[in-house]
């Protein structure tokens, strides 16, 4: 019979619990109820692949979609998709978007007033290379006003979304830049008990990827959740 | 080298500028075999209001069980029409729809066979992580000794199980409740 190899679960306080009031969102949204626990079976430890998603210049340079140039720092975002065990996970799909430089999102329901840049979506997707890399051009995202509490901004961020190797390891984050003074503010960056994992949600600036005279380099690794030393009888 | 799995937060207000490029609402081209089904429903939060910034993803066997991935060794057809993945959004009264192929069987831990069924993540602004629960059959027998059922209290399980329209051939409900007394049942299965 063959074995099924499940993905490790979250160490506790690394991830989020559902209701974090100061995030007033998530009131009206958290189960009331725990989760039932489910061993991982075919159906968790396969999920979906996208072999044939184009990732052309346009995709992975948000720069570049429009015929002039956007507003704002040009930068380069970089990293690797690993997993927990450091190993890169391959052809990874990672979609990002965010906000302009203005901290505007090209969204009907972003009211903000801040002005729209006619030259910048915000909206890039990349497949991960052999050794877990990925690379996006942008623009450094502006902070922005939220309706949360009294004088709420969030932190600028850009938003990713990562498939891994399975079901199991879906992972929707946001990255931060450090050294922002916003950061101890926002209840959705503090939503988390651990500082550690908190702290890796904040890309780190990088002399070796800022391209001289044109942009600055940051970069922010992905961790995904690693196998059980174990094989489990399916 | 170790690390701990990067932590999640919520995909906000505006994730559609990035996640709606690859909406997936018709998993069912016209050469993919199986049962056809269009599953709609509603996403509701605690108070019963409808929750419009959500999305769902969707992730099935085929009508033989055998999923689009290199880990399923099991001696079944693939299909290279049917991937098994969708995405499919919210509309401002909560509403989603979807059109699939009604899954095969595929191994519980101990072997033996699950019912028909598909698995879900909700994402949504105020969800600082994913939701994962599963849609099943109605009139399925299999339901019965389904190994992630049995696994709820049976007063929950119908959260689970989708449900027949009157006069809608191929149609089921299935709604999402996050909260309250009757909330769908969600599993913790991974990240």
């Amino acid at each position: 019979m063959a074995r099924i190899l499940p993905y490790r679960r979250p160490h506790p306080e690394t991830q989020p619990r559902y209701l974090h009031s100061p995030y007033a969102s998530t009131i009206k949204r958290a189960p009331a109820k725990p989760p039932v626990y489910l061993p991982q079976t075919l159906s968790e430890i396969t999920g979906p692949s996208f072999p044939n998603v184009v990732t052309d210049i346009k995709a992975t340079d948000l720069t570049r979609q429009h015929h002039g140039d956007p507003l704002g720092e040009r930068i380069i975002v970089s990293g690797r998709v690993i997993d927990e065990d450091g190993r890169p996970l391959r052809q990874a799909l990672i979609e990002i978007w965010q906000a302009n430089a203005a901290g505007r999102y090209l969204h009907e329901s972003d009211q903000h007033q801040a002005p729209l840049d006619p030259n910048f979506t915000g909206c890039g997707h990349a497949l991960t290379d052999n050794e877990g890399k990925y690379r996006f051009v942008t623009v450094r995202p502006g902070a922005y006003p939220w309706g949360n509490h009294h004088n709420a901004w969030r932190p600028a961020h850009i938003h990713f979304s990562v498939f891994g190797p399975a079901f199991a390891t879906r992972l929707v984050t946001q990255m931060y830049f450090s050294g922002d003074p916003l950061l101890p503010f926002d209840p959705i960056f503090n939503c988390t008990a651990d500082e550690g994992a908190r702290n890796r949600l904040i890309s780190v600036f990088d002399w070796e990827t800022t391209i001289p005279s044109q942009a600055l380099g940051y970069r922010f690794d992905i961790v995904m959740s690693g196998r059980e030393a174990t094989p489990m009888e399916r | 080298m170790s690390s701990n799995a990067t932590t999640s937060q919520t995909i906000g207000p505006f994730f559609s500028i990035g996640m709606c490029r690859s909406i997936k609402q018709n998993l069912a081209d016209a050469n993919v075999s199986g049962e056809r089904v269009n599953i709609e429903g509603r996403v509701l939060d605690g108070d019963r209001q409808p929750v419009p910034d959500a999305i769902l993803e969707i992730w099935q066997a085929n009508s033989h069980g055998k999923y689009a991935h290199p880990e399923d060794d099991q001696d079944k057809p693939r299909e290279a029409n049917f991937t098994g993945y969708g995405r499919i959004p919210t509309n401002i009264e909560g509403k989603f729809h979807f059109t699939t192929i009604k899954p095969g069987q595929v191994p519980d831990p101990d072997g033996k066979l699950q019912a028909p069924h598909i698995v879900v993540s909700v994402f949504a602004r105020g969800l600082l992580r994913r939701l994962v629960t599963r849609i099943y059959f109605p009139d399925e027998p299999a339901n019965d000794s389904d190994f992630a059922l049995k696994l709820v209290e049976p007063s929950r399980r119908g959260t689970l199980i989708a449900k027949k329209v009157a006069g809608g051939v191929g149609v089921l409900e299935w709604n999402l409740i996050l909260q309250g007394s009757d909330e769908t049942v969600f599993f913790d299965c991974g990240l």
